[in-house]
């Protein structure tokens, strides 16, 4: 198995798909046709590929595994070299899982099909690059480059304020990333090496540490997005068609978090150290603030983008509590909420591909004509708001467990983010699907028909699956973030906020009241 | 077997849910979902007597474990049932009535649209509460504990075209995740303290943590207490108790079963049960217990004078179910654990009843709910239905015969309640007593105020309706017998097991009482019981003086005390006062956040701004692009002189 290119199979299938897709002519109505199949067929040979990660996976180990390395500038020691830990291979599985929902989300697309299915295919190797990248000038080509399929996305596919929104998305996310570049640029001076894997054993200087820490988290703030750099998110979502908004919210986001999780923490622990006052600020800030606002938008996609910041709000929480609880739970609500929330955006889809508006106010009634899609709504909106037995909890839970050893203040406030979560959700749900079915137009609204069906029985086994036994994919990245968990705390000193002092009362009780 | 007891209405949940969405005739539909979930239910009711024969009475407890669930690092916890008195009890209670329930809705949603639906979530509800009670540890009884706000959330908005039960669903689950709120920070705190979420390891360390010190929001506090404090919290709302209880009257809007089953029966019994599991834990925390007392004995008083005047059917019940928690709070708060088990036990039985009756009626009365239209001598129309109201409201309030200790369910379970709180010997003891002493005259006065309301005085307004009045069809007579068995002698069988002498073998290791309060319980004077169905008797007399004699009465005194009455009849204003505090702001807030804090702030001095300069600058840059070359010369020259200085400067250092 080990012999066989798996990674590099993965990663540049899809552009191999892609190429395949370029090169069809014929009648524009073949050629979207076969544009659709081709598009869906690779990445569906992609995902079974993928799965060879998953059961290939040595569960017992920290290292990087199914590595791959070869000499790209040797003159700068910069190479060609991937793998994956227990840290990004869930994050890969991910994307090549969601990545054919995506394709098929989309087969009534009638715009220039052959360039929009080119365009997720392309997304999805440099999705994939950047997670499995080893190599630090990898994993900016790769991180960069992902923004340029989505912003032709949205700005191409996209709704009526497309071009607004994607010139907002690129520079936002630009900006960030070129402090980024320059943090790394110092650190190859520093280190004289671009291998990820030794640069996380290398001690920065602490001085050093606080630089390339404010660097890094510029870009992946805003990637995440964390408060107060979130706002390109809501008009992102809103412009971005169906599919676009699935890869945003699934995969792209979780760039971010993957990021803190394998340069922040492991390379600049006492920044990070230092820094997380700062973070657990604006992820509580995160939480609370745009979950008031998501009670009040008027707009399905933006309800559904604001709830994305306050549950990026809890992943950052997490990560910077530190823990193994805390760190792990931000991992697994990551993977979750990229299901979960790529389902939502769906669901929004499926009624916006009825009635073309996105106005909550316009809808009412929907159980009553489409029963099958008020099921499926229902799951994801517990799972959104965190119930047991969805994926949803089983992040959400850890999190806080983590943060309340490092914080019970950041706990308390973050915990009442789950009380408004619940409101805005199920407040949603109530305009949507509840109530009596009045309006004229909703009235022949068709249900779930089979393409979509099959569309979201994937997320919502794998949402179930991962609420009730989330174990396998929990001992996927145990031991990776135990390794992570455990330099970090070796640099700075486990603190615990229990204090048990010599118990003598038992017996003093026990006597006392034995009359 | 003692798998299958908690897996088979998931199963039937499975099979009716499946034949929803089938394409089988609707009648085909709705027989497969009612015999399913129906016949799941009763199996799982008659193993869970065996269980309790096994594990209650034989002593053999044991912890049947399925998979691990979450595992991160020292946090672990199982899919597993645990079996002892307390979950065998529970598990007895819940499955019966639950069964009960099943049969009834068979005959009263026959005229339903949407039959497996209904039937189907009836029994997803079933699983998760067994879930709750079954639990080994604190994540999976959170499982259950949201699982049951899920289902409640579901049936009561199961109506889902009406609006006003839209809203009450909506309120019953946020009220209840305010309550998860504690809960979830208690469980944090668990953690944090004892590293493990497994109850078997904490309360096997729980003394040894007697005296530790938690950090919680920057001050230092006795761990335990606030731990159980927070935990408390979740109780409270489950449980409806004051603070938290303003969804449960708004429940009733969902089919009369769903508030026989779950607001009644089971679901708002779950924080008197997690305390019960907790008494190890509670035991060495004084004051959490102190303020149990005082928090359930509150209840027992407020929910009992709101539910005087009441004129909807079920919210009257409903008030009731409210403060007869509260009694069971107290008697936990006491210690006397085991009598608020008792009283649990008896109370499912009878204001099951109490609702399934209710509903009869309402069913009789073509969905009439408001007593006010009721009324014309309609009891001899529906004489069983009545029958079953008597037997309910005696057990209800505790009536019985003190000198030979025989009577209804109510009047053991009660008694030993008040004997405790008195037994206590202290004074939130005390203030329990004199609290709870009040509430049962209320209890028994507003109990034959519905009686009498519905069934004797003459009607108001609609004649129709009950001209019409027909009796219950048999599927729903069966279970009212079933349930009325309970009521009678339930209290009868049960009290030497649970509070008598047999209840140390009984209990075992499922409940810790430190104070052995059930012992100074039965040392307390003779009065009580007595005086316990002397208030009673007052109260069935004041109601029968106001609403048989003087049927004018009422309206004049309501008249004469407006303040009060409008007072009681809004239920002390804690919704007005909620929706001023608490609904209204968020949204406020929300919205000013979202105009002005995104809107105007951060897109306005952020990347709206930037585009701005940008262009600003631009324009700026394109006017100095003069196209004359000394400009650009002179242009140059400054830079180089600038650039010269910087590095001489920095230099020559």
């Amino acid at each position: 198995m080990n012999d066989w290119p798996l990674l590099s199979l993965v990663t540049f299938l899809p552009l191999a798909g892609a190429a395949f897709i370029l090169v069809l002519n014929g009648a524009e109505e073949a050629v979207a046709r076969n544009a659709r199949w081709a598009a869906l067929w690779t990445s569906i040979v992609v995902f079974v590929l993928s799965l060879g990660i998953w059961f290939g996976f040595d569960r017992s180990s920290a290292e990087m595994q199914f590595v791959e390395r070869h000499a790209w500038i040797p003159g700068y020691g910069i190479g060609y070299h991937v793998g994956v830990d227990g840290i990004s291979a869930p994050f890969v599985l991910l994307s090549t899982f969601l990545t054919p929902l995506c394709i098929l989300a989309s087969w009534h697309v009638e715009k220039r099909v052959r360039e929009y299915m080119v365009a997720f295919l392309v997304l999805e190797t440099f999705m994939v690059g950047t997670f499995v990248a080893l190599d630090i000038v990898l994993f900016y080509v790769f991180f960069e480059a992902v923004l340029i399929p989505m912003f032709l996305i949205i700005g191409v596919w996209g709704g009526a304020r497309r071009v607004y929104s994607a010139f907002k998305f690129f520079l936002y996310t630009l900006l960030g990333s070129v402090l980024m570049l320059i943090a790394m640029l110092a650190m190859y001076w520093q280190t004289e090496t671009t291998n990820i894997v030794e640069l996380m054993d290398y001690d920065f200087p602490p001085q050093m540490q606080m630089w390339l820490w404010l660097a890094f988290f510029a870009s992946f703030a805003v990637k995440m997005p964390m408060w107060p750099v979130h706002t390109w998110l809501p008009d992102a979502h809103v412009e971005a068609p169906t599919a676009g908004s699935v890869i945003l919210a699934g995969v792209l986001l979780k760039m971010g978090g993957y990021g803190m999780i394998r340069f922040s923490l492991p390379m600049f622990p006492d920044a990070s150290e230092y820094f997380t006052p700062l973070v657990f600020a604006l992820s509580i800030v995160a939480v609370i603030y745009t979950s008031l606002v998501a009670l009040v938008q008027e707009d399905m996609k933006k309800l559904i983008a604001y709830s994305s910041v306050a549950h990026m709000g809890f992943v950052t929480l997490g990560l910077f509590a530190g823990n193994r609880q805390g760190v792990e739970g931000a991992m697994f609500q990551m993977l979750s909420h990229g299901v979960v929330s790529g389902a939502l955006f769906l669901c929004v889809g499926v009624i916006y591909d009825r009635l073309h508006t996105r106005e909550i106010a316009r809808y009412g009634g929907l159980v009553h004509r489409m029963p099958a899609y008020a099921a499926v709504f229902m799951v994801f909106t517990m799972a959104s708001v965190g119930l047991p037995g969805t994926s949803g909890f089983v992040g959400e839970f850890l999190v806080l467990t983590g943060t309340f050893q490092a914080s019970t203040w950041a706990a308390a406030l973050a915990s009442t983010g789950v009380i408004l979560g619940a409101a805005y959700m199920l407040y949603l749900y109530r305009r949507v699907v509840f109530g009596k079915l009045v309006k004229d137009d909703l009235k022949d609204m068709p249900d779930l028909d089979w393409r979509e069906k099959i569309v979201f029985a994937p997320l919502v086994i794998a949402t179930l699956w991962m609420g009730i036994q989330p174990k396998p994919v929990l001992d996927m990245m145990g031991p990776t973030v135990q390794a992570v968990v455990d330099r970090y705390e070796g640099e700075r000193g486990y603190r615990n906020h229990a204090t048990v002092p010599a118990p003598a009362a038992q017996a003093a009780l026990r006597t006392e009241v034995s009359r | 077997m003692y798998s299958a007891a908690v897996l088979l209405p998931l199963l039937g949940f499975l099979i009716a849910g499946a034949a929803l969405a089938s394409s089988l005739p609707k009648e085909t539909k709705e027989r497969v979902a009612q015999y399913a979930t129906t016949g799941c239910v009763g199996l799982a009711a008659l193993l869970s007597l065996v269980i309790f024969h096994q594990v209650g009475i034989q002593g053999q407890t044991r912890t049947v474990e399925l998979f691990t669930w979450i595992d991160s690092g020292a946090f672990v916890a199982n899919w597993a049932f645990k079996y002892d008195a307390l979950s065998a009890t529970m598990l007895c209670v819940v499955t019966i009535v639950s069964s009960m329930v099943h049969l009834y809705s068979i005959g009263y949603m026959a005229e339903d649209k949407c039959i497996p639906r209904f039937m189907a979530y009836l029994s997803l509800f079933t699983f998760f509460m067994l879930m709750l009670v079954t639990a080994d540890n604190f994540v999976q009884m959170f499982f259950g504990w949201e699982g049951v706000g899920l289902a409640s959330y579901l049936l009561i908005g199961f109506w889902y075209e009406k609006d006003s039960a839209n809203e009450a669903s909506i309120k019953a689950f946020l009220v209840n995740r305010v309550g998860d709120f504690g809960f979830a920070l208690g469980i944090f705190g668990v953690f944090l303290l004892f590293g493990s979420v497994q109850f078997d390891q904490i309360f096997a360390a729980v003394p040894q943590y007697a005296e530790a010190k938690i950090e919680f929001l920057g001050g230092q506090f006795h761990a335990l207490t606030a731990l159980c404090l927070l935990l408390f919290v979740g109780a409270c709302g489950k449980s409806a108790q004051l603070f938290l209880h303003t969804w449960l009257p708004d429940a009733m809007e969902g089919p009369t079963p769903v508030s026989a089953l779950i607001h009644a029966a089971t679901m708002v019994t779950a924080g008197v049960f997690m305390v019960c599991r907790l008494s190890p834990m509670f035991e060495y925390a004084p004051t959490a217990l102190a303020v149990v007392t005082v928090v359930g004995a509150s209840t027992a008083l407020f929910a009992a004078s709101v539910g005087l005047v009441q004129n909807d059917i079920k919210r009257v019940i409903a008030y009731s179910t409210c403060s007869q928690l509260g009694y069971m709070f107290f008697a936990a708060g006491v210690s006397a654990y085991s009598a608020a088990m008792f009283h649990l036990t008896t109370h499912a039985f009878f204001k099951a009843l109490l609702f399934l009756s209710a509903g009869s009626v309402i069913h009789a009365l073509h969905h009439e709910q408001d007593m006010r239209k009721m009324g014309g001598e309609v009891w001899s129309k529906i004489k069983i239905t009545y029958a079953m109201m008597w037997i309910g409201s005696l057990a209800l309030a505790g009536m019985g015969i003190p000198w030979i200790k025989i009577g209804f369910a109510g009047f053991y379970s009660k008694d030993i309640i008040m004997e405790a709180a008195w037994g206590a010997h202290s004074g939130v003891g005390q203030y329990a007593f004199w609290l709870g002493l009040a509430a049962a005259t209320m209890t028994a006065f507003y109990s034959w105020r519905l009686i009498f309301m519905s069934f004797h005085k003459a009607p108001q307004t609609d004649h129709h309706a009950v001209d019409h009045a027909h009796e219950s069809p048999v599927t729903m007579l069966i279970p009212l017998f079933v349930l009325a068995f309970g009521a009678l002698f339930s209290g009868m069988g049960l009290y030497y097991l649970f509070v008598g002498d047999g209840r140390e073998a009984f209990w075992g290791s499922a409940i810790v009482d430190l104070k052995d309060s059930i012992h100074h319980a039965h040392e307390a004077p003779h009065w009580i019981p007595p005086l316990l169905v002397a208030v009673g008797l007052a109260g069935i007399g004041i109601a029968y003086g106001l609403y048989i004699k003087n049927p004018t009465k009422p309206a004049k005194i309501a008249a004469d005390n407006k303040g009060l009455y409008e007072f009681l009849l809004n239920k002390w204003y804690f919704d007005e006062l909620y929706d001023r505090l608490f609904v209204r702001p968020s949204f406020a807030i929300g919205r000013f956040l979202w105009k002005r804090g995104d809107g105007t702030v951060i897109d306005g001095m952020g990347p709206d701004a930037i585009a701005a300069g940008t262009v600003l600058l631009a324009k700026r840059a394109g006017r100095l692009q003069t196209g004359y070359v000394y400009h650009y010369a002179f242009a140059m020259l400054i830079g180089i002189v600038a650039l010269a200085t910087w590095y001489i400067l920095r230099t020559g250092r």
